[in-house]
């Protein structure tokens, strides 16, 4: 442990044991939400929760921090109001300050076409509980006075849609607020282990616990929480997975001197950008095409990005870029998440958190942690089960992730 | 994520110019045609380490080449 990360997050340290009642593959937000709601909602406390590095530093402190649930299918549009509700609650809940700072979702038209699919998905966002509202032009420009409403010349902005309940929080805060909640609990908290196995039984129907660098750890119950290398537990375990892992990337620009408030997002143009708390100008994404397991960057994404971003908000043009980064996305075909119960018995899973993960923390936590106290799938997250492929009954909501 | 990928008909060219194509294997294992093409329809090998794929030279001569990269160091490991 270094003292950095001692001083940010106060986790007492256990001795691993040799018998839990869960073990959480995966520090990162979705396994520290699981332990977190599995100790407060369901007092199921004797859980380990095993991460690879150390919390924060994985791929949930790799994305752009958006919360929002405007979505476009009604499954996920649930689920994701969910989310955001548990996220107004999660500082409250958890003692701990994480950055939230609801902002609104601007997302910019730039045709008619545009305008006709957005005022659709205001209404329908509208009605499942997530206020939604379609903005003219002359609305836009007096709300974001920097936007450029001829786009270049190119791509003119002839309205708009302001999703409310859009925020950002900061990442490590929100993983290391359910660390601590959850550490605080009596859930155990080991960093630096790596899983190298999983101890199935005889046949492979069963999972009795994992195997790792410092000794192995028996449980009835195992969720794999892995973001990047879930296919690698999928196979210890012999699952097949649909997913694919790709790089995401993404970058900051030095400070804006002036309050930039919405998120603001076009779809045609593919980028957003939101200003983080430290004033810089953040921008994403890009899902490279390629699958890949490595955390390099490249200029044709800036490139490419950067842009487009001017052309719709020419003040970009005096930034310099300060960092990029990438992050793993774990991709799945349909672009939904894959949670709950698995053929494997005792072996619960939550991936696929393509571009749609860092939103999602709370409300997947949540489920996944009913799941695993009630050993039914939770109702919030039946209709994203990995049965769902064999039945064909796919989630495909593609056109809600933003990037491409 | 740069790279130059080696086209054996116009030379080093940079990733920008390709477009990436799967090269579908499903295991041997799974011999129910049905599951077969579930498999091929859903689900992945998603190799951590060396695979085998395709990239279609679009900006470029327009054909299909095939190399075996490493998705982990980003290394071509070697052009077929």
């Amino acid at each position: 442990m270094n003292e950095f990360q001692e001083r940010k997050v106060k986790l007492k340290w256990h001795e691993p044991k040799k018998n839990y009642d869960v073990i959480i593959i995966g520090g990162g937000g979705h396994g520290l939400a699981a332990a977190y709601y599995l100790a407060t909602r369901h007092g199921i406390t004797n859980v380990a929760v095993i991460e690879r590095k150390y919390i924060g530093g994985g791929n949930s402190g790799r994305n752009t921090t958006i919360i929002r649930a405007d979505y476009g299918i009604p499954e996920a549009m649930a689920f994701y109001k969910r989310s955001v509700d548990l996220y107004y609650q999660l500082e409250q809940e958890t003692d701990r300050w994480m950055m939230f700072k609801p902002k609104g979702m601007l997302r910019l038209m730039h045709s008619e076409a545009n305008m006709q699919s957005a005022i659709k998905r205001a209404h329908t966002n509208t009605v499942f509980g997530s206020p939604t509202d379609i903005l003219s032009a002359a609305e836009v420009s007096k709300m974001v006075p920097e936007i450029d409403m001829t786009g270049g010349g190119k791509y003119p902005v002839v309205g708009g849609f302001l999703h409310h309940a859009g925020a950002t929080a900061r990442h490590d805060r929100v993983n290391w607020g359910l660390a601590e909640g959850a550490n605080k609990h009596g859930v155990h908290i080991h960093q630096r282990t790596a899983v190298t196995d999983l101890i199935m039984s005889a046949d492979g129907s069963k999972i009795n616990g994992v195997r790792t660098d410092k000794g192995d750890m028996y449980a009835d119950q195992v969720l794999c929480a892995v973001g990047g290398h879930v296919t690698s537990i999928g196979n210890m375990a012999g699952l097949r997975l649909p997913i694919r892992t790709h790089p995401l990337q993404a970058f900051v620009t030095n400070h804006y001197e002036r309050k930039f408030e919405p998120i603001v997002a076009s779809l045609l143009l593919h980028f957003y950008i939101s200003q983080t708390a430290r004033g810089e100008m953040l921008m994403g994404a890009h899902v490279d095409r390629q699958p890949a397991y490595n955390y390099r960057a490249g200029y044709d994404f800036i490139q490419h990005c950067a842009h487009h971003a001017m052309t719709i908000l020419p003040f970009l043009r005096k930034m310099r870029v300060l960092r990029q980064w990438t992050g793993l996305c774990d991709m799945s075909p349909d672009a939904s998440p894959v949670m709950g119960l698995t053929p494997v018995e005792g072996l619960h899973i939550t991936t696929g958190w393509g571009t749609w993960g860092f939103k999602a923390i709370p409300a997947s936590g949540e489920s996944v942690a009913e799941t695993i106290a009630t050993g039914k799938q939770a109702e919030l997250i039946k209709p994203f089960g990995l049965d769902r492929f064999a039945k064909d009954r796919t989630m495909g909501d593609l056109g809600s992730t933003g990037t491409h | 994520m740069s790279m130059n990928i080696s086209c054996p008909f116009c030379g080093d060219r940079p990733l920008e110019e390709f477009a990436y194509g799967e090269v579908y294997d499903i295991p041997e294992s799974i011999t129910d045609p049905d599951e077969r093409n579930l498999d091929r329809a859903f689900f992945y090998n998603n190799t951590a380490g060396v695979q085998r794929e395709a990239w279609f030279h679009s900006y470029g001569c327009r054909r299909w080449i095939y190399i075996q990269r490493d998705t982990i160091t980003d290394r071509i490991v070697k052009h077929e």
